[in-house]
């Protein structure tokens, strides 16, 4: 188990363009990290960075305290779970998970025992004799793991080791990754695109976007305290909706009507005229359904609904509005960023369940305030970010993390 | 599908076998009739004799037809082999490489296979007795190379493009050296496309006939092929027939064999090579 | 865990090494690529560029190798004998006949033995397969042989088995006419060379997904018009390459022709002609011409499927 270092981390391909562009993180040992950001944002070089198999152009990998810039791969004693799982047609699964070892020229018996270890730990034992072609999606993922697990290995890389799986599974395995992280305790580096996976599994999550580092924090921090709108947008589902916004003092114009900024807040933004509100879905409510103790505490407006979808135990309203031109490319450019097709100007709201709030009529919604971000539309930085809860956020999840590591330990020493 | 067109594919199957094996069980049959049977206009022997066997294998046509069995094999052996290696070392390059003239080698390769074998023997028919590989096993090997180099670049570049190169890599994480990764992933995993190659490189050389009557003269270097088809014009027997076709069944059982165990890779092999979409 | 540092020395490295690196990188690369791929493409073009370069030179030459020093230059004249002579477009004709049957018959033949290999349950398919692979891999010249004693006037039994047909009996010579041997050559090309040609239209068929069969069915075509208007098109790239292959290969006939007949009642090809101007007559110089004309007759074909029928032969064949 070691922890991984990079400083300055540049990648250049043939035509100079960088795809990794001055990337420093430090992942501390037993972390679980996650590269996330959209298809053509760097993750993927970096992580074949870590791993070796890409050249770093500039900057230093330093892993368990050793750079390693000019190791080959097999010198650096990590496990990488590939997106295709890479198992070895040829090999059956007992040979695929003893690989490294037969490598290392460990001896049979105890190729023997960490093999079926490993095996015990992923369930496979039924299919060690098979070849990989004949077995599911869900059971080359652990295969995948298995290989992984029997090294001993300084750290565990995952590249987008569930996206080939459907729905059901890369729920269930997402969880079996978890648990087994937490119980080895290995540093980890996982990378994703989907932000589900990022969310849950990640201690701190690293958000890419063209090669270049946007914020690297706990799920909570990213999801609360957002740096900029390229984050505020990529984490949270359905997305954060961005309004534009007159301001007037202390108090914004939108198309839902005007928001009142609290003192910290005005001050952030004083002195600019056109902005965007970040409004996460859930900030909104059917005014109806609020309580009248909470009502003060945001404002209500009235809007036409487009459509809402029910989904049995939560409620989204389409809110179309209108925004400025010049807006309105940015908000383009910036789905066009994140991989979404959300074209439209619209506002994705939630609802409570149960309102009865209707398609196509007029209805009034209440939105708490308390929350909004405030973004520059040209810079795209939030402005109203509060840095101190957000670290305070990220403190937290590292101290849950050593507990439930320890206790992780606790139980695996008991059940020995 | 109904029981009855499950018969009607079924009858269907049954035509194709026959379809397939109706000649060669004619010319088994003609191998083993004797001489005085042999104008009967049967299709079956009726009592089968070793006659033409011992003829070709131990009598008067052993001279010409044990030669010329050693050098086929001799020849064939040899040319599949260099072009599997030549080919094995251009198709990694195709389907692992990035560099300009792939496409050229390849339509090379292609036009090389649609070249008319007799517009070349000319020439080195003239070239060979100049030079002093006319009936010889290199004056056969070297054309040879023209049948077998371009299919065994096309087939064996489609198969390597299949290998999942990327295993490699996984290897190397895993901990091999770039030779371990070779030597334990990529050979298991290309081995059965060169192995097919050279079935089917192999089948191509062993079916020359025009180099083979064009560029020997003598049980030096002449292939079987060749000898079978010089036997009727230039033999001392009365009726080559029989001996022609037990030589002709001898010659067959190799293919029939490699057919046999192989079937499944030698369709891959050729398709893969021509349509892949 | 390890715990060793590095010295710093090491640590830094110069900015502008990279772009250095990469191309370089990409150049090796190229480099390795001809490397490995070069001497297969020399061999290649040493046995096909220069034969071919050598038989043009040597066409334009009056050179009989049984009088070798009478060698002169005759400029094209050699072609001027041979397109004024009947001969070859006797043998044009002859070879153009063999083609355009064998091809076409081959072609009907072979989708039916594809549509059957498809549709055959799995326990008797590599029964088939294999079966079907045997003509394939049966040398050329022992299929001639078969078909020839077959039909053979006092081996075969083909005069005894279908003697019942009128035009056939007892007596009935195959190889003492023209179109009799003609036909025996053909049937002995069909047979041989249908299994590759429906292996070809097999892996073609295996690309048209099934789907598309089931959505044609729930659109009322009949079995009909499913072939023809979902299965035939969506084959079209494999059937063209079968063509392309199969023609050019029917082009070159030779070895069944040189077992069956000799050449004899009018039977020789293209091939057959330059063979024996060469190799029998040793008319080094009027043998190349023809050699000549019938490596432009290929390309000539080649082209002409390639541009007329737009056979794009790198996405049939999987390159990228």
């Amino acid at each position: 188990m070691a922890s991984i270092e990079m400083k300055n981390i540049v990648k250049k391909y043939g035509d100079g363009f960088p795809a990794v562009n001055d990337v420093s993180l430090d992942i501390d040992e037993g972390e679980f990290m996650i590269l996330v950001g959209p298809s053509g944002c760097g993750k993927s070089t970096l992580l074949r960075m870590i791993v070796g198999l890409e050249d770093i152009t500039s900057g230093d990998m330093v892993i368990g305290g050793t750079r390693v810039n000019d190791k080959a791969p097999r010198e650096r004693n990590l496990s990488m779970v590939f997106q295709n799982y890479a198992l070895y047609p040829h090999l059956s699964v007992f040979e695929n998970i003893a690989f490294p070892l037969r490598l290392a020229k460990v001896e049979d018996a105890e190729v023997q025992r960490r093999v079926n270890e490993a095996a015990d730990v992923l369930e496979l034992h039924e299919h060690l004799e098979r070849k990989p072609a004949n077995l599911s999606g869900g059971q080359r993922q652990r295969v995948a793991m298995g290989r992984a697990i029997v090294r001993q290995a300084e750290a565990f890389l995952f590249d987008e080791p569930l996206s080939n799986l459907d729905a059901k599974l890369r729920g269930q395995m997402r969880t079996e990754i978890s648990r087994l992280q937490r119980r080895l305790g290995i540093t980890t580096v996982y990378v994703t695109h989907d932000q589900t996976e990022a969310m849950t599994l990640g201690d701190r999550v690293c958000v890419l976007r063209k090669g270049k580092i946007q914020q690297v924090a706990s799920p909570r921090e990213l999801y609360e305290q957002p740096v900029n709108l390229f984050v505020a947008g990529f984490i949270g589902s359905p997305p954060m909706n961005f309004l534009p916004a007159q301001l007037e003092g202390s108090r914004l114009t939108t198309p839902f009507g005007d928001i009142e900024l609290d003192e910290r807040r005005a001050a952030a933004v004083a002195g600019r005229d056109l902005l965007l509100v970040g409004i996460r879905p859930e900030y909104f409510e059917d005014a109806s359904l609020v309580d009248e103790a909470k009502r003060p505490l945001g404002s209500v407006f009235t809007a036409r609904v487009d459509v809402t979808e029910w989904l049995g135990d939560s409620q989204f309203a389409y809110i179309p509005y209108e925004a400025p031109d010049e807006i309105r490319t940015q908000l383009r450019e910036l789905s066009k960023e994140l991989d979404s097709e959300e074209l439209r100007t619209q506002a994705i709201v939630s609802i409570d369940a149960t309102s009865r709030i209707r398609e196509g009529r007029d209805a009034e919604f209440w939105l708490d305030s308390r929350k909004v971000h405030v973004f520059d539309p040209t810079t795209g930085d939030n402005l109203t970010r509060d840095a101190e809860a957000g670290a305070e956020l990220t403190r937290l999840a590292a101290e849950d993390r050593v507990d439930q590591v320890q206790s992780a330990e606790g139980e695996g020493i008991s059940a020995a | 599908m109904t029981s009855k067109e499950k018969t009607w594919w079924g009858v269907a199957g049954v035509a194709i076998v026959i379809y397939a094996l109706f000649p060669i069980a004619w010319i088994v049959s003609l191998s083993f009739k004797a001489p005085s049977a042999l104008n009967n206009g049967n299709f079956l022997p009726g009592a089968p004799t070793w006659e033409n066997y011992s003829l070709i294998l131990t009598g008067g046509a052993s001279d010409l037809f044990l030669p010329a069995l050693r050098n086929s094999f001799g020849i064939c052996l040899i040319a599949t082999a260099i072009s599997c290696l030549l080919a094995m070392f251009a198709a990694y390059a195709i389907a692992r490489l990035d560099f300009p003239g792939k496409k050229f080698i390849l339509g090379t390769a292609l036009a090389v296979a649609i070249f008319p074998v007799i517009s070349i023997v000319t020439p080195l028919f003239n070239l060979w007795r100049n030079i002093g590989l006319y009936d010889t096993w290199p004056g056969l090997i070297i054309p040879y190379l023209s049948l077998t180099l371009p299919i065994s670049i096309w087939t064996m570049s489609a198969f390597f493009r299949e290998i999942p190169w990327e295993m490699e890599q996984a290897a190397q994480v895993d901990g091999a050296t770039t030779w371990q990764a070779f030597r334990k992933v990529i050979v298991p995993l290309a081995a059965p496309g060169v192995f097919t190659t050279a079935i089917i490189a192999f089948f191509i050389a062993w079916n020359d006939f025009v180099y083979g009557i064009s560029l020997t003269s003598t049980e030096a270097a002449r292939p079987v092929p060749a000898a079978l088809g010089l036997f009727s014009g230039a033999s001392q027997f009365e009726d080559p027939t029989g001996a022609i076709s037990a030589a002709a069944v001898i010659v067959t059982i190799p293919v029939i064999v490699l057919v046999l165990l192989f079937q499944r890779r030698i369709v891959a092999g050729l398709t893969n090579g021509a349509v892949k979409g | 865990m390890s715990t060793t540092t590095l010295p710093p020395a090491e640590k830094t490295q110069p900015v502008s090494a990279p772009d250095a690196k990469t191309s370089d990188r990409a150049k090796s690369e190229r480099k390795l690529g001809w490397l490995l791929a070069g001497p297969a493409l020399a061999v290649m073009l040493l046995v096909t560029a220069y034969p071919i370069a050598q038989a043009v030179y040597d066409s334009l030459f009056d050179f009989r190798l049984t009088d070798p020093d009478n060698r002169s230059f005759t400029g094209l004249s050699n072609y001027g004998v041979i397109l004024s002579d009947w001969l070859w477009w006797r043998s044009l004709l002859v070879t153009g006949f063999i083609t355009l049957v064998t091809v076409a018959v081959e072609l009907v033949l072979g989708f039916a033995l594809a549509m059957v290999m498809a549709k055959a349950l799995s326990t008797i398919r590599p029964v088939l397969r294999a079966a079907i692979l045997i003509p394939y891999a049966v040398i050329t010249v022992v299929s001639a042989f078969a078909w020839q004693f077959a039909f053979d006037i006092q081996t075969g039994f083909v005069n005894s088995w279908f003697g019942w047909l009128p035009g056939i009996s007892g007596d009935t010579d195959w190889f003492g006419g023209t179109w009799t041997s003609l036909l025996v050559i053909c049937l002995a090309e069909i047979w041989k060379t249908t299994p590759f040609i429906s292996l070809l239209l097999l892996a073609g068929l295996a690309q048209v997904p099934e789907v598309l069969q089931e959505a044609a069915k729930v659109d009322g075509a009949s079995w009909w018009q499913r072939m023809r208007k979902v299965t035939l098109p969506n084959m079209k790239a494999a059937i063209m390459v079968a063509l392309l292959f199969r023609t050019l290969d029917a082009f070159r006939v030779f070895d069944s022709i040189f077992i069956m007949t000799g050449g004899a009642n009018a039977t020789e090809s293209v091939s057959f002609l330059a063979y024996r101007q060469t190799i029998s007559r040793l008319e080094i110089g009027l043998g190349s011409a023809v050699s000549v004309l019938l490596f432009l007759a290929v390309v000539f074909i080649a082209m002409s499927f390639i541009k007329g029928f737009k056979v794009d032969l790198s996405q049939s064949r999987g390159e990228g």
